[in-house]
């Protein structure tokens, strides 16, 4: 497996781009360990997709270079790459047993016939494919084909990465739990550097150890799920990660005091010299919102839903809506509550980006 | 306007692909269908549209038997999972059709697709074409042209299930207050088990072409008849715990055994599956009459706020869901903590006995 090297990437699709916004992919610069499990999140048109396929060899990008192992395959095919593939739908010959949809990529490299029993057996049973290695792929259900998909790749012993592109869009929510642990655990065993596309936070943060997260052709953050969580860098990706997303709260700030909603805040850090005329926004997380208090700033109540797990309460301050997730057992009662923000997961925004303030 | 499916079964082939469903659904109601992938969830929408017959049972609209009436003839749409509008008409022209093909007077016509426009936000998007949306947006366009029609039954096969995340959060939530201010009978199939509790109304548990259950979609949540129901009504799975009760003593497979504690103190001897949900299987003590098993962590997944710790108890792979950040170790054991408290029991046939207290 390689490290892969991302160097002044950048990629416009029309010709002569003119200005950022020309770019479908905004220049940047990333080392992406060898063994690492990286997901690219964001929304659709965000680039995601431009990026993997940059990786894989699809598209050639404007300017920079992709480097394995300090290596420049830049200009180099697809197939040159050495990598494998996971699509949104399975690849795979229906006519063909799922041992021969595993041997294909192996016979057409002309290896010796032992060598790719071998191999079969021990990618089938890495995937636990074993029990239907003589079955027609035809009649499988759908994740076992993106299983055998996923085998093909893996039964080449020289890959430098995987490359997952939405890969359990089509599966069944009960069957994407075994499937992403599983996938999970074979990262943890054979330390695959694997690169996952997806619109999905949950898979993103359930499946990497560093979630790339990207917003109009940019990354705006690259962190483990806890750091996007705790410490969003930019309101997008508060807003994208969480469900429901960050409270993202206009105000005016002036040093440790904060104008919301109409009420005054007292703010655990210092901001000066805040740019004139900039965006200026508080941001918080439901998570992070307590309500049902005897006091702090006043919110109205607009309604209270039950999800099982928890509730979520969409409050008012002022005109400002606002959510919080309360216990699976608390009654908010009344029209009128009194609500509290954890100072400690309690940012500002400027411009949507987060600014770090002075300790009081 | 009621519909009632009165013992409905079909069979194709000598498979069965719907069988025994006697269900109600009232005026003006959402009614949910929750399964998996071949639960029946897209037979049974068929066969309440008339697009499909039942080979045994009765349709009723308001008592009168519609049976055998073509779909032609019900006042019926549908949306499905993958959008479909017509790629040459715009916004506007796409939801007028219904009411084209119709008859209706232009003035009429006007009117409904404004309105139907205005509650789903298309209004900035009259004049485009499919092709110049987003997902979402072509999914409202094919939303607003099944609600133009006015029609008595609207049913929805999975219409989130393409949209980003993000999206599918936005429409969930409108679409309740959409489905109300419409008033027609809607039903909404999905496999996803947050989808049934965001969007409230009532829920039909689907399973192998049955109804399971029908009821409230809380009360169906909290109170599943049957070990079945809860599996269908939980993602992540439900953790299923087969004990045997015997005086004071619960015991389980492989020789653990604990004093049967809280609720379970009171269930008579016998055999009985406790059923815990992934956030109540808790990795600290919840309380003095937990019961404590020790389990080998095979992944842990973190969400960021949340950790899915993946274990194997007793042959069986677990989920608990915890609060937090907890990096356990892969094949490392640990010490996880049930609370009698918050168990479902279900007798050995899989029947509810007891569901936690509210």
């Amino acid at each position: 497996m390689a490290e892969i090297q991302l160097r002044g990437l950048a990629h416009a699709y029309r010709p002569n781009p003119q200005g950022p916004q020309d770019y479908a992919l905004k220049r940047l610069d990333h080392t992406w360990r060898s063994g690492g499990a990286y997901a690219l999140l964001g929304p659709s048109g965000c680039g995601k997709t431009t990026l993997l396929n940059i990786i894989s060899g699809l598209v050639m990008p404007s300017q920079g270079q992709v480097l394995f192992d300090g290596q420049d395959v830049t200009q180099l095919a697809t197939e040159k790459r050495n990598i494998a593939q996971v699509f949104q739908f399975p690849v795979i010959y229906d006519t063909m047993t799922v041992a021969e949809n595993l041997a294909f990529p192996l016979r057409n490299r002309g290896l010796p016939r032992a060598e790719i029993e071998a191999r079969v057996r021990e990618t089938a049973a890495m995937l636990d494919l074993t029990a239907t290695l003589g079955d027609k792929a035809r009649g499988l259900t759908a994740d076992a084909k993106q299983k055998i998909s996923l085998g093909r790749g893996l039964v080449r012993r020289d890959v430098n990465a995987i490359l997952f592109d939405e890969p359990l869009t089509v599966i069944d929510p009960q069957l994407k739990w075994q499937l992403r642990t599983q996938l999970k655990q074979l990262h943890k065993r054979f330390d695959f550097t694997m690169i996952y596309v997806t619109h999905d936070q949950t898979e993103a943060l359930s499946f990497a150890d560093q979630v790339v997260v990207m917003y109009e052709g940019e990354v705006v953050q690259m962190g483990t799920p806890e750091e996007l969580f705790e410490r969003p860098a930019h309101t997008f990706v508060g807003y994208f990660i969480g469900s429901p997303g960050m409270n993202v709260l206009p105000a005016q700030v002036e040093g440790a005091v904060a104008q919301v909603g109409g009420q005054q805040l007292q703010l655990p850090r210092v901001y000066r010299d805040l740019p004139a005329g900039a965006r200026i926004e508080l941001g918080i997380r439901p998570e992070f919102v307590q309500a049902g208090l005897a006091e702090g700033l006043a919110a109205r109540v607009e309604r209270v839903s039950d999800i099982g797990r928890y509730k979520v309460a969409k409050l008012s301050l002022g005109a400002l809506p606002l959510n919080a997730v309360l216990p699976e057992d608390m009654q908010l009662d009344g029209d009128e509550t009194r609500i509290a923000f954890d100072p400690a997961h309690l940012h500002l925004y400027v411009d949507g980006r987060i600014v770090s303030g002075e300790g009081r | 306007m009621a519909l009632t499916l009165d013992n409905c079964s079909r069979i194709v082939d000598g498979e069965v692909r719907l069988q025994d469903i006697s269900l109600t659904l009232e005026a003006a109601s959402l009614n949910v269908l929750l399964g998996p992938t071949l639960a029946g969830k897209t037979s049974l929408m068929r066969l309440m549209a008339g697009l499909d017959r039942p080979t045994e049972g009765r349709l009723l609209w308001n008592g009168k038997d519609v049976t055998g009436l073509r779909v032609q003839d019900r006042n019926v749409a549908m949306v499905y999972q993958s959008f479909i509008n017509y790629p040459t008409m715009t916004v506007w022209q796409n939801i007028a059709s219904p009411l084209k093909v119709a008859g209706l007077p232009r003035a009429e016509v006007k009117r409904r697709v404004e309105e139907a426009a205005k509650l789903l936000k298309l209004e900035p998007l009259l004049k485009r074409t499919p092709l110049q949306l987003s997902g979402g947006q072509q999914q409202r366009t094919a939303i607003a042209r099944a609600l133009v029609k006015g029609a008595d039954l609207v049913l929805l096969d999975e219409p989130l299930a393409n949209l980003d995340y993000k999206l599918r959060e936005e429409l969930r939530e409108e679409l309740p207050k959409i489905f109300a201010a419409a008033g027609s009978i809607f039903v909404y199939a999905t496999a996803e088990p947050a989808e049934a509790l965001l969007l409230g109304g009532k829920t039909a548990t689907l399973s192998e072409g049955r109804v399971t259950q029908f009821g409230p979609t809380v009360e169906v949540y909290r109170q599943p008849n049957t070990l079945l129901t809860a599996q269908t009504f939980s993602d992540p799975p439900l953790n299923a715990l087969p004990l045997e009760k015997r005086g004071d003593t619960l015991l389980a497979g492989e020789g653990l055994s604990w004093p049967a504690t809280g609720p379970l103190a009171a269930l008579a001897d016998g055999r009985y599956i406790l059923g815990i949900r992934p956030n109540h299987l808790y990795l600290k003590r919840p309380g003095g009459e937990a019961l404590a098993l020790a389990a080998k962590v095979a992944i842990t997944e973190i969400t960021g706020s949340e950790s899915f710790l993946h274990l194997d108890f007793a042959g069986q792979r677990w989920v608990a869901l915890a609060h937090g950040v907890h990096d356990l170790a892969v094949g490392s054991t640990a010490e996880v903590y049930l609370d009698p408290a918050r168990c479902f029991v279900f007798d050995a046939g899989g029947a509810l006995v007891a569901a936690p207290a509210r």
